[in-house]
């Protein structure tokens, strides 16, 4: 198989360079989702200041879709607040990547997933203090 | 540069010999290879019967009429078992196989099992190996049939075809093997190793697409799967592909004059990339059996690495993965899961099937891409930092994950 074919040109521009890649220095939240079982884990840790998320980087486990999406969320999220960072929907990550193969569509899920973990955990962690 | 192809288990290019003895019968010599009261259609029969005598020749069938010509071996495969099966009087009775057989088997075991026949899987070991004892143990009165690959397309594990075949004969029972990957490879005799029936693909070895053949021993009957002009025997009716049969019977004759030479070739090329990714990249696993293996197949799994991100980064290069994201079902390799290869390891596995075409610089390159590439998405991947940091990725208590069924 030659997925190259199958990708957009961002796809692979993510898949080759992906951007933030990492986790963040003392994470105000960190969304672990996924399953090494079903191929394919995302860990999304970001710093918030001011109700914004103000860094955000990834670690991911999964196809060329899934690590392109990853990128590009953390790219999307930059400079958001926390509500409208949870609007950003896995269809909008995919369509900011020029569109994804119908059958890895799904994997744009995981970025979606990763993130709303990751505020939900900030959220918690907020709430305890 | 032209990607290298190293898919060779999926299909491999037509030979130029084998195009070259095809070319007259897909232009002049037009003639029906049944319609013998004429030179064209005298000469088709002619050519045909040539062709089953070079694939008579390759396996060790002692008479060219063995021979049944199919559209290739998903078809030989049917032909065999519901030919065998249905040709019982009752409907009914024991077939043993394994279950990493190709799916042309699996899914007709499974058909004939709705018509009433019962079917038994027989255990293999951690590398797809038969266990001997354990399939003589499982044969029943009414069971009818063995049937057992000679060698696997994922793993390339071959199968002791010879002992199965001596088992089934002691106990006066049928042996079926799908040689598909092994012809070409393994030096098979239907005669030595004791099979009575025997699934053949022209273009696995480098013949064309639609057209194979079942090695069917003199003196089996088979219900025909489709009825006809009484062709091959009255076992496949249908006009035959006379230059589908010269392609093939071109490409038995050149897998079993290369047989030695190239094996050896494949033999060498394949460990020098096997050595190579053993050597420089850590946490690798071989998938298969580390010697009773095809000499063109390699399988490994890169720990923590996704088989398809890997293979995207081996620009270049025609590969497969036993990945579910490779997979229109987004399953991972049913291959692997038989041989209890944890869901994880399944998702990080490349197949590697070399073929004539491939040569140490291709090897030698890729080698450079994998190196690189595991590295640099290791690097990307949250497992790896929980390995290393002494977390059990297969007890970890991972999230709820449906986004699969979204």
């Amino acid at each position: 198989m030659d997925a190259w074919d199958d990708y957009t040109e961002e796809v692979m521009d993510h898949y080759e360079h992906p951007r933030n890649v990492g986790v963040v220095d003392n994470p105000d939240g960190v969304g672990i989702v996924g399953n090494p079982a079903c191929g394919d884990v995302m860990k999304l840790s970001i710093r918030v200041e001011n109700d914004h998320i103000v860094e955000a980087k990834f670690k991911t486990f999964g196809c060329g879709a899934a690590i392109a999406t990853s990128s590009m969320v953390t790219e999307m999220v930059k400079g958001k607040s926390l509500d409208e960072a949870l609007q950003i929907s896995n269809k909008a990550v995919a369509q900011s990547l020029g569109g994804l193969p119908k059958i890895k569509m799904h994997c744009s899920v995981l970025a979606e997933d990763a993130l709303k973990a990751a505020i939900d955990d900030y959220r918690k962690k907020k709430k305890e203090k | 540069m032209k990607t290298v192809y190293l898919d060779h288990h999926a299909t491999t290019p037509l030979d130029a010999e084998v195009l070259e003895v095809m070319m007259p019968y897909l232009t002049t010599e037009f003639g029906n290879a049944s319609s013998t009261t004429h030179d064209y259609g005298r000469r088709a029969r002619a050519a045909v019967e040539r062709g089953r005598e070079e694939v008579a020749a390759l396996i060790g069938a002692e008479q060219p009429d063995e021979i049944i010509i199919t559209s290739g071996a998903t078809e030989s495969d049917n032909l065999a078992m519901k030919g065998l099966a249905l040709q019982r009087a009752d409907h009914s009775g024991h077939i043993i196989t394994i279950a990493i057989e190709h799916k042309a088997i699996l899914d007709t075991a499974r058909f004939l099992e709705k018509q009433g026949f019962s079917v038994s899987f027989a255990p293999i070991d951690r590398y797809g190996l038969v266990d001997l004892e354990e399939l003589r143990g499982l044969i029943r009165p009414d069971t009818f049939l063995i049937t057992i690959q000679a060698a696997n397309s994922e793993i390339g594990t071959i199968q002791p075809i010879a002992e199965i075949g001596a088992i089934a004969h002691e106990h006066n029972l049928l042996f079926h093997t799908d040689a598909v990957q092994a012809l070409g490879k393994v030096d098979v005799d239907v005669v030595r190793d004791h099979i009575d029936m025997l699934s053949i693909s022209a273009h696995k070895i480098y013949g064309p697409k639609g057209v194979g053949a079942l090695y069917v021993r003199k003196g089996i009957r088979l219900q025909p799967l489709i009825h006809g002009g009484g062709h091959e025997m009255g076992m496949r009716s249908g006009t035959l592909n006379v230059a589908g049969v010269v392609g093939l019977g071109k490409a038995a004759l050149l897998a079993k004059r290369d047989l030695v030479s190239e094996s050896a070739r494949l033999t060498a090329l394949r460990d020098r990339l096997r050595q190579g990714i053993e050597s420089r990249i850590d946490l690798v696993q071989l998938n298969g059996h580390p010697t009773r293996r095809l000499a063109n197949n390699l399988n490994f799994s890169f720990s923590f690495v996704e088989g398809e991100s890997l293979m995207l980064g081996c620009r270049g290069f025609a590969l497969s993965s036993g990945s579910a994201c490779t997979s229109a079902s987004l399953q991972s390799s049913y291959v692997l899961r038989a041989l209890q290869v944890p869901d994880a390891i399944a998702h990080s596995s490349i197949r590697f099937g070399l073929g004539k075409s491939n040569t140490d610089e291709q090897i030698d390159a890729l080698l450079e891409l994998l190196v690189e590439n595991v590295k640099r998405l290791r690097e990307m991947s949250p497992l790896y930092d929980m390995a290393r940091e002494g977390i059990d990725i297969e007890s970890f208590s991972w999230s709820e994950h449906d986004h699969h069924n979204h």
